[in-house]
């Protein structure tokens, strides 16, 4: 380009500021496109709290319900599961459940659960993505299987509570979802006791 | 137009307005190729083939697919049974995906037996890897399309696996899917990425690879530079014109392949589950994983080498690594020499086992994590595949760096 005789400041001048503004337009431009890929409204309205009746559900036994388009499983431990939780925190990765994105904080204690007894869990694992299956009976996977949930894709581990066992392919414990109960046997999934949503 | 060439009358007029017999002469009568190409320079005129394949019969299948979380699976099953030769132009694209990574790994491997990566080759090279990439998120968002189980399940462990990025992990997942867990948006958009945008992309950038091909001149098996030796009207003396010779010795290597495309989509498009996997033939079930699950074929290289490491986050990075160093392949060997013809000992054991490596990854992949072959599980199997495929990039580096390479002297002009 020719420079003679121009006002090269007032061209560098020119050249910043254009560059400037129109990058800055860019980046608003790139707003809209990129926010598009979020939940939309009815996505997320979807992901309204479910009622879960309990009344029914005995010991070893589970209930699977879902909540934005994601398995929600309640069950009920039986009282000598319950009590074999502690037992079980040194060969777990996490065992007091000190990760807060897993679980609510009236959900972080030894059961991982309001009621010690009931469990409501996202079982969903948190290696990638698959769903265990539940083995809540003693010796079913293998001979030293306390009872717990076991992921077929790539073998991770959990105890009766969703914790995860140390070296296995998964990080973090199963998430518990927000959760109350309005009655003795009823619970609300995906709300927090006082109206919060998750 | 090119110097010398009179053209007149039609063609004439459109040279006036448009380079059209330049570019006829620059890429075709004129581009001087190589004369010794042998059997493995047919891989890229037929991914070329099999590109066209795919995105003829894929416009075609557009035409009666439904991409939404309740039709999806059924528009399939109606392309199948209703559509007048649905099978077919399905079996075609389904098949094709397939024989696309056959021809690219081959094609692939073209290039490490005959340095076709080395200088001045690297960014055909870099080019030919990002056409690799994208075809992999292109076969892999189409494998989403037909909502079956393992669609289903294989992009909830592909999706989750952003997951894996510290702090933004999570956002970024719910972000690609658009929704807490995969849905049918999730569905639409993949189909939106899988028809449109990415193979747009794979047209460019197959466009900037051929013109980056043309510019430095095909690589050969000997590994000579053919343009050192060119004769008084410029042409290189090892050189022959990519038309007609090779337009024809393609179209032959086009007529066997169709041999065994063709026998793959009329008697075993599924290929023993290879292909098509089982899993596949039940619809999508959000609430129930599938028993084992496996990849297609050609990504089970890579999923073995996630599984292998047990840690999330380092399995992530391990696999991306494992892709990452064929991108700066170029830069890792230092050797002078391309051809595997004049390399050292040490190249050709060390190709081997990396052959080997990939092969035996891609096995193990497929096969359940806990399944104990030889008193060693898939997962231990896998680490010596692994460590196999990193040594080959590592020693490479080494014996080319510190010359410890003992290679032949490269003959002046092609032999053979």
């Amino acid at each position: 380009m020719n420079q003679d005789g121009a006002d090269r400041s007032r061209r560098r001048f020119l050249t910043g500021a254009v560059t400037v503004v129109g990058g800055a337009g860019v980046v608003a431009t790139a707003v809209p496109f990129l926010s598009y890929w979020q939940p939309s409204a009815r996505a997320r309205a979807a992901g309204a709290p479910v009622e879960v009746d309990i009344s029914k559900l005995r010991a070893g036994q589970r209930i699977s319900v879902v909540w934005r388009g994601k398995p929600i499983w309640v069950y009920r431990r039986s009282e000598a599961a319950v009590d074999e939780l502690p037992q079980l925190n040194e060969r777990l990765s996490d065992p007091q459940s000190k990760v807060p994105s897993q679980q609510p904080p009236y959900a972080q204690n030894i059961t991982r659960s309001i009621r010690p007894e009931i469990g409501v869990l996202i079982p969903i694992c948190t290696h990638l993505g698959c769903i265990p299956l539940y083995r809540p009976e003693e010796g079913s996977v293998e001979a030293s299987w306390p009872g717990g949930f076991f992921c077929p894709c790539h073998g991770s581990k959990y105890d009766l509570a969703g914790r995860v066992y140390s070296g296995m392919p998964a990080p973090l414990n199963l998430q518990v979802p927000p959760y109350w109960y309005p009655a003795e046997n009823k619970l609300i999934v995906g709300e927090h006791q006082d109206g919060g949503a998750a | 137009m090119s110097e010398g060439t009179k053209t007149t009358g039609f063609v004439g007029w459109i040279d006036r307005r448009f380079p059209l017999t330049q570019l006829w002469e620059d890429h075709l009568s004129k581009y001087y190729a190589p004369k010794n190409f042998n059997i493995w320079y047919y891989f890229g005129s037929l991914a070329l083939l099999v590109l066209v394949n795919q995105i003829l019969t894929g416009i075609w299948l557009t035409m009666n697919y439904n991409p939404s979380a309740e039709g999806a699976f059924d528009s399939v099953l109606y392309i199948m049974r209703d559509v007048q030769w649905g099978w077919l132009i399905r079996y075609m694209h389904s098949t094709g995906a397939s024989a696309f990574f056959v021809v690219v790994y081959l094609h692939m491997f073209r290039a490490l037996l005959y340095g076709s990566y080395k200088k001045p080759r690297e960014l055909l090279w870099i080019f030919g890897m990002l056409i690799y990439v994208a075809l992999m998120a292109e076969a892999f968002m189409g494998y989403l399309l037909p909502w079956g189980q393992m669609s289903y399940w294989g992009a909830q462990v592909i999706t989750s696996l952003f997951g894996a990025i510290p702090g933004v992990g999570d956002a970024l997942m719910t972000w690609i899917r658009g929704d807490f867990n995969i849905s049918g948006v999730t569905l639409n958009r993949f189909f939106a990425l899988h028809v449109i945008a990415l193979p747009l992309v794979l047209v460019f950038l197959v466009v900037a690879h051929i013109l980056a091909l043309h510019e430095v001149g095909s690589n050969n098996p000997d590994g000579v530079d053919i343009k050192k030796n060119k004769d008084a009207n410029g042409v290189p003396k090892d050189g022959i014109p990519f038309h007609p010779y090779y337009t024809v010795k393609d179209l032959f290597g086009v007529g066997v392949f169709l041999f065994f495309f063709a026998a793959v989509v009329f008697f075993m498009p599924s290929f023993g589950g290879l292909f098509l996997e089982p899993p596949n033939f039940q619809p999508a079930d959000p609430l129930q994983t599938p028993a084992h699950i496996a990849p297609v074929w050609y990504f089970t290289a890579f999923y073995s080498i996630l599984r292998a490491v047990p840690d999330k986050l380092m399995g992530v990075i391990a696999m991306g690594t494992a892709i990452f160093l064929l991108f700066v392949l170029p830069w890792i060997d230092r050797g002078p020499v391309r051809s595997i013809r004049y390399r050292g000992f040490s190249y050709k054991v060390a190709l081997a086992l990396f052959a080997v490596a990939f092969v035996v990854l891609s096995y193990l992949g497929l096969q359940s994590p806990s399944m104990m072959i030889m008193g060693l599980s898939v997962k231990g199997w896998a680490r010596i595949g692994g460590v196999m495929y990193f040594a080959f990039f590592v020693f490479l580096w080494v014996y080319t760096f510190f010359g410890l390479e003992k290679t032949k002297p490269v003959p002046a002009r092609v032999k053979h």
